[in-house]
């Protein structure tokens, strides 16, 4: 075998089958944007566990080259979990929707972001169930009309970075399908970190929620009403790169560069590696017309992964450890001649 | 010297009885494993409430230990008992009605005062009068609180410390009473207590007090002696219950077949006992990850089966319940896993700490789709390591879920296990993909066994998508082409039936010849097996068949049903068995069925089949 590393391309990444998502849907979009992470990150394709639960979404495993598992709805994570734990030199992508991951799945979503399992979960949230044709879904606005609420819904929406940051999570990071730039950057850098990483995908349904999140999307206006938070960086948004937020008090305010004074010195400067999340959740929280959506790595810090500290447990325990095998185990229990 | 008279005994049954506080599955334990290393075949029972600790002296804290010791051969912990220890009256009126009519039952004088018969509902004072319990049953009143008391004067504890170490008091009368030397019980207790000094020393106080108490005495009892078992395959041996050899099974398993062995599971009475075993074994490199719920336990082991461990998953009813739709999945995936059912009262949350035999159907059939699993029972707590061991053989070469069947009365009673050594089990061979392999997808399999080929994320040139989506036969791609299902669905089938050719055939036991089969399957074998060698001792011809392998059933089940004219299926549940009998063997079958949370007893099975067996 050559020792040589080789460099591979989102080509490397592409199975041989057909993609069935509907045409203009925004999974395209993200799915070639992962095959372009894969190939950046330098993984052999076999080493690559795609693993899914129910949804449109939850199809994307079929279309990746290496080895992928379509499971059973909601337990995507749990299933990820085990890969992860039985071969941690696995590299492990969870791929599920706001249904899968936030209705059905929102107990094994939880559980693997505080355990603090090494994959990478990118939950593609249009806020409507899909597959089954159109009814709303844990993440649908309060009062959104669909099939199943004609009247519209009477309950409050779930914010995945709440509860992924409620859930003690290390990383959260908030992709828009259409904005390919930040959200390359940012499943690189959920890739690149060590625990569970969560990528909220806000990604739009043609057929069934057409333009859910168009308000961010739409070109002309998109990055006056997004934000790239980029670590270290002073947070300024803009077309023109002109606005910017500061703290007021316990809350954050939008500013103009250039008004009352206001230069970029005096900007928040973004801090995703901060284990004190209160920051990083205002960002996350932040919502239209009167704030900027917060896009890229919002919280990115580091804490023991729950695969390795098994790993290390054994290790611990075998060095310690008479019984090595089977026979041992015999042998080491409590016995007599009859 | 004693004066007492010593009896020589086959075999015995004494019960340990008490509040769930009390210490009786720790007396009966210590006293069971000193029998066993004295030389007797062993069979035990625990019988305990769901309650952690019920209110003091009432009826639902009744906590019970029975043992069955042997000079030969048993299979049973035994139907009634010659001793009953009773703690309190509670005990005593939970257990007054299975004592043999020449019984004995030691009471705690100190724990039969007015308040104490109070809890337990009495409403006179005598309560052996008002349970009218005949007079050739013995009674042993023995102050066991305050002669415990007396003993520890000195001793720097707690009162609850000392009135805690009156079941060592017990078990030194017990010793006395079937001529046991207290030295080896002594040895036990220094392996428990031996960190702590003062309850150690305590401990072995109150057990010698109780030891001299009845020697001294010259009590008009008569005192046992069971022979050293002559009928014991001379070799290495050890007390193990059902749950631990289970454990041990797949420790066993995934070191024969080489694999990593990984358990997701969630608590639950009364497999609980197997991840915590398996969770001690880091040092075998054994991960056990201890999940959000049922649901999450069996898909984080199909996960690791994924990534090629031998997986498993421990749960009750209850939780196979939840876990249907991932079974399915493993069904669809061709994943192998082991899902052990330790089945207990239900239905729904039941009876957590009772025996029964009602998952049968859920087993076998409790999924969506045509879902074929191979189904598994184990017979015995020691017979639980070989069968564990089958069904991970079976999951791994023929890349199918196995769901292996307990239940409470073997998962919690104990045997005799003679020691195995890993060169002496059958050898596993997983069905891996080998690197000569071309153009393997994810639905290739041996064309005789139909298994498919096992390729594991990491392998080079074996890239490829699993699902519960159906597959394409040939290319493995997502299909909904109608014949394609079709053959998917026989294959699956077929699959598991081919494993009948690998699984021993149905043994008959007893009289073959005779023209009543008896039929059970599981752990209802002990006492099936006594009743049916009972009866042919009294001159009856009955034969015995026990199932062990449901799913797919031995390939002769046939060919011994019907060779007899009568046909009595026996088991603990509505008729289950029987009904999936007759429809893979149509005939006309008998039924008797208990589901009372309790095992069979020898004698109303004995009973039963002579009413078969006199109907003809």
């Amino acid at each position: 075998m050559e020792s040589t590393i080789k460099q591979y391309t989102a080509k490397d990444f592409k199975s041989d089958q057909y993609v069935r998502w509907c045409p203009g849907c925004g999974d395209y979009a993200l799915l070639n944007t992962l095959q372009k992470v894969l190939a950046e990150i330098g993984t052999d394709p076999k080493d690559v566990a795609t693993i899914s639960g129910i949804g449109c979404s939850s199809r994307l495993p079929y279309y990746i080259s290496g080895y992928g598992f379509h499971t059973i709805h909601g337990r995507g994570a749990a299933v990820a979990t085990g890969v992860k734990v039985a071969n941690p030199k696995l590299t492990v992508w969870q791929i599920t929707g706001d249904g899968d991951c936030l209705a059905i799945g929102g107990n094994h979503f939880i559980h693997s972001v505080r355990r603090n399992i090494d994959i990478n979960v990118l939950i593609f949230n249009n806020q409507i169930y899909g597959l089954t044709k159109g009814q709303y879904s844990p993440t649908s606005k309060m009062g959104f009309i669909s099939k199943s609420s004609p009247f519209g819904t009477v309950e409050s929406p779930f914010r995945p970075a709440e509860l992924t940051m409620g859930a003690r999570g290390t990383f959260f990071a908030r992709v828009l399908d259409v904005d390919l730039k930040s959200s390359q950057a940012a499943m690189a850098a959920a890739a690149a970190h060590k625990g569970t990483s969560i990528v909220e995908c806000l990604v739009n349904c043609v057929i069934f929620n057409d333009g859910a999140h168009s308000f961010l999307a739409e070109k002309e206006n998109r990055y006056d009403r997004v934000i790239i938070l980029e670590n270290g960086k002073p947070m300024i948004f803009g077309k023109n790169s002109d606005k910017g937020l500061i703290a007021e008090g316990f809350n954050l305010k939008v500013v103009t560069l250039g008004e009352n004074g206001i230069t970029e010195a005096d900007l928040l400067v973004h801090d995703s590696k901060n284990k004190d999340f209160t920051l990083q959740m205002k960002l996350a929280q932040m919502e239209g017309p009167e704030f900027p959506v917060a896009l890229g790595v919002i919280r990115n810090t580091e804490s023991d992964t729950y695969d390795a500290a098994i790993e290390q447990q054994i290790a611990e325990i075998q060095a310690k450890s008479k019984i090595k095998c089977f026979d041992d185990l015999i042998d080491s229990c409590e016995q007599w001649e009859m | 010297m004693s004066s007492t008279n010593k009896t020589e005994a086959e075999n015995v049954v004494i019960r340990f009885s008490g509040d769930s506080g009390d210490g009786m599955q720790l007396t009966g334990t210590l006293f069971s494993n000193l029998s066993a290393i004295l030389g007797n075949e062993i069979l035990t029972f625990p019988d305990f409430p769901s309650e952690i600790r019920a209110p003091l002296g009432t009826l639902s804290g009744v906590s019970g230990f029975q043992v069955n010791l042997g000079a030969s051969k048993i299979y049973t912990p035994g139907d009634d008992a010659d001793v009953l220890i009773a703690m309190n009256p509670a005990a005593l009126k939970m257990n007054y009605k299975s004592i043999k009519k020449n019984g004995i039952i030691i009471i705690d004088t100190d724990s039969f005062k007015k308040s104490d018969l109070d809890k337990a509902n009495f409403t006179t004072e005598n309560p052996f009068e008002e349970l009218n319990i005949s007079d050739s049953i013995q009674i042993i009143p023995v102050g066991l609180t305050s002669l415990t008391v007396a003993g520890l004067e000195g001793f720097e504890m707690d009162n609850k410390s000392v009135l805690r170490s009156k079941n060592m008091f017990a078990l030194g009368l017990v010793c006395w009473l079937f001529n046991r030397p207290v030295d080896k019980a002594i040895d036990f207790l220094q392996t428990k207590f031996g960190k702590k000094q003062t309850i150690l020393d305590a401990n072995v106080k109150v057990l010698t007090d109780g030891f001299n108490y009845g020697h001294n005495l010259h009590l008009a009892v008569n005192t046992f002696l069971i022979d050293k078992s002559n009928e014991v395959v001379k070799g290495r041996y050890t007390s193990i219950n059902g749950n631990k050899a289970t454990a041990w099974g797949l420790i066993a398993a995934a070191e024969k077949a080489g694999l990593q062995l990984f358990l997701g599971s969630y608590p639950i009475t009364p497999a609980t006992d197997i991840m915590q075993e398996l969770a001690k074994r880091k040092d075998l490199g054994v991960k056990v990850v201890q999940a959000e719920d049922e649901i999450a336990g069996i898909t984080l082991a199909l996960g690791a089966s994924f990534a090629g461990s031998l997986a498993a998953t421990s749960t009750s009813g209850p939780g196979l319940a939840l876990k249907s739709e991932a079974i399915g999945l493993a069904v669809m995936a061709e994943l192998p896993i082991v899902i052990v059912d330790v089945m207990r009262g239900g239905p729904s949350t039941g009876l957590p700490t009772k025996t029964e035999q009602t998952d049968l159907l859920q087993a076998l059939y409790g999924r969506n789709g045509e879902s074929p699993v191979v189904v598994i029972a184990a017979s015995t707590p020691d017979d639980c390591f070989h069968y564990t061991y089958m069904a991970s053989k079976i999951a791994v070469e023929h890349m199918t879920p196995v769901i292996l069947i307990t239940d409470t009365f073997i998962a919690n009673g104990t045997s005799l296990w003679k020691l195995p050594k890993m060169a002496d089990l059958p050898v596993i061979q997983p069905n891996l993909v080998t690197p000569d392999m071309e153009d393997v997808r994810v639905t290739s399999r041996d064309p005789e066994s139909l298994a498919r080929y096992w390729a594991i994320p990491g392998m080079e040139g074996f890239n490829q998508r699993n699902g519960g989506l159906e597959k394409d036969y040939i290319t493995g791609a997502i299909s909904s082409d109608p014949l394609n299902h079709q053959k998917m669905v026989d294959m699956r089938q077929a699959k598991i039936n081919y494993i009948s050719t690998k699984i021993p055939e149905l043994m008959v036991e007893g009289d073959v010849d005779a023209d009543t089969l008896v039929i059970g399957w599981g752990s209802t074998y002990g006492h099936l097996k006594t009743a049916v060698t009972n009866l042919a001792k009294a001159g009856e011809k009955v034969a015995l068949a026990q199932f062990n392998y449901i799913h797919p059933l031995p390939k002769n089940t046939e060919e011994v049903i019907l060779k007899y004219k009568n046909v009595l299926v026996c088991e603990l549940n509505s008729g289950q068995f029987a009904t999936y009998l007759r429809s893979k063997v149509p005939g006309n079958y008998k039924q008797y069925n208990k589901v009372q949370g309790q095992p069979f007893n020898v004698a109303e099975l004995e009973e039963a089949i002579l009413k078969a067996v006199n109907s003809l």
